[in-house]
């Protein structure tokens, strides 16, 4: 979901001169500095039963956002896309626009030159983006209980877990937390190896 | 597939006004120092540039609403901008993919052309494992394969090293001499014009300021750009007869006459130096003092001031014997009949 959406905005962050840009960019880049706590209590204004978008939703197709694993996944996704966005958008600044120039001279349109040539070109970028968000996706914890709640099975993630079982169970935290930590530092360390080093 | 261009950009503080003209087959060099407006023209016809004024017609189809993509022009760049991602063959076929040819097919072709142009054994291989010349190679093939009615070659060679640009300047030549649309091709060096172009047009600060044939360019250039490119001095004055009186009130006099305003050259072998004034056949004779001494291929090309600043050629046993260093007084005396004066 980052990938579909994260991906043509930064393209348009990259690519297109419009008025608001820099806005725009703010806006992206907002629930990077956001507390997640926060960032969950904005949803719910917006996409709550009762909030701008979310009353909509709910009277047109009988939609409800929060407390479901659809809203799990708005969550995260809000919180986590601005990391995909700003690896995308600086691998597509440091693409060289003369690509795509060539391309275009050869017969290719703006969609055939962006799937052929400038894709490619920015793939470590996109892929390295797409790791962290997801890693950030997994430790997202504020949003996530303030939009979606704790409800095992449904909008239970892990680290929604490892708070719960601290309370009830702490030999289950921490093998729950191990888990994180492993998998966290192997992901970094596979991207070092792969795109840092590289 | 005949060009008529005529080309208006402006951009802070530069202005292009260029007219442009090619006829099918036809090669044209545009030659100018560095930033006299080349590859913006060259831009401009393929439509990475949008115009400020003027049309660009090619065939009697107005190209300049078009997009890029839909002009049909090859393009050739100068440092070739294939796709590093893509083998050689998918370069070459890239072209004729995005005109929706099949994929077996497009391979096809473009394997063709990469054997027309001698790469078959490195169809398989990336950009970066190809050498500058095979990679200007492919570029060529890539820009040809797409089927254009117009080529435009960005200092084709530039890019090159001397021996490699020997080789590929005849091969190139004789791609060029193939293909059946006009070609335009930007250069700044002179012997790259005269050796793959019919007509070279000089550009010097966004504007033409001379077109013609190799012969006529070489022979009666009309600025001092294109006078240092071919190695003359010239000079623009009055001719009454023979003799020819430059503004400051300096004359000389010419093999043959002619009337009004006129430039005037002559090569820097003619001219003779001396320690002391000469007497004898020489009719232009003016004192000079040397300003810098520098070599030119065998000789050494001597740059003198004085009441008429011009450029000699000697040999490393005369500079010796006349003592040359900067600062040195000396006469200098050209023949009359190694002066000629033409049309300005």
């Amino acid at each position: 979901m980052c990938l579909i959406l994260g991906v043509p905005l930064a393209w348009v962050l990259a690519r297109l001169e419009f008025p608001g840009r820099r806005f725009v960019r703010a806006l992206v880049t907002v629930p990077l500095v956001l507390p997640p706590v926060v960032g969950g209590v904005a949803l719910l204004l917006v996409f709550g039963r009762r909030g701008l978008v979310g009353e909509w939703l709910d009277q047109t197709f009988g939609l409800s956002l929060p407390f479901t694993t659809t809203g799990v996944v708005v969550a995260e996704a809000f919180v986590a896309m601005p990391f995909l966005v700003i690896a995308v958008e600086g691998a597509l600044r440091g693409a060289d626009v003369r690509f795509e120039e060539a391309a275009a001279t050869l017969g290719a349109s703006r969609w055939t030159t962006f799937r052929r040539v400038t894709l490619p070109l920015i793939a470590p970028g996109v892929a390295a983006g797409a790791v962290l968000c997801w890693a950030r996706a997994l430790g997202e914890f504020g949003a996530t209980i303030t939009f979606a709640g704790n409800f095992p099975g449904r909008t239970q993630t892990m680290p929604l877990a490892v708070y719960l079982a601290l309370e009830q169970d702490v030999d289950a935290a921490i093998v729950l937390s191990l888990i994180l930590l492993v998998v966290s530092v192997g992901i970094l360390a596979a991207l070092r190896d792969k795109w840092v080093a590289a | 597939m005949s060009l008529a261009a005529q080309l208006v950009i402006k951009r802070d503080g530069f202005t292009l006004d260029v007219d442009l003209t090619a006829e099918p087959g036809e090669v044209v060099a545009l030659l100018g120092p560095n930033g006299a407006g080349k590859t913006t023209t060259l831009r401009a016809l393929a439509g990475l540039l949008p115009l400020d004024g003027g049309r660009i017609t090619l065939d009697g189809v107005r190209l300049d609403g078009l997009a890029p993509e839909q002009r049909r022009i090859g393009v050739v760049f100068q440092d070739y901008l294939l796709f590093p991602h893509l083998s050689a063959l998918d370069n070459v076929a890239f072209g004729p993919r995005c005109r929706r040819v099949p994929r077996a097919e497009a391979r096809r072709r473009a394997q063709e052309w990469l054997t027309r142009v001698g790469l078959t054994e490195h169809v398989r291989k990336k950009p970066r494992q190809l050498s500058g010349g095979q990679a200007q190679r492919v570029a060529l093939a890539r820009a040809l394969a797409s089927e254009p009615r117009m080529l435009l070659l960005d200092e084709p060679l530039a890019a090159l090293d001397a021996r490699t640009r020997l080789e590929t300047r005849a091969q190139l030549r004789g791609h060029l001499a193939a293909f059946p649309g006009a070609t335009v091709l930007v250069t700044h060096d002179p012997l790259d014009a005269l050796m793959l172009a019919d007509r070279l047009v000089i550009i010097e600060d966004g504007r033409v300021v001379q077109t013609g044939d190799a012969a006529t360019i070489t022979a009666q250039p009309r600025t001092d750009y294109v006078a240092r490119l071919v190695g003359l001095n010239l000079y623009r004055g009055h001719a009454d007869g023979t003799t020819v009186t430059l503004p400051d009130g300096f004359t000389l006099v010419t093999g043959a006459e002619q009337q009004g305003e006129v430039f005037v050259a002559f090569p820097p072998s003619a001219v003779a130096l001396y320690p002391t004034r000469p007497d004898g056949s020489p009719r232009n004779t003016w004192p000079a003092t040397v300003t810098t001494v520098s070599r030119q291929g065998d000789s050494l090309r001597i740059d003198l001031g004085g009441p008429l600043p011009a450029a000699a050629d000697v040999t490393p046993a005369a500079a010796v014997h006349l003592g040359l260093e900067p600062g040195r007084e000396i006469w200098a005396s050209v023949k009359a009949t190694e002066v000629r004066a033409y049309e300005a």
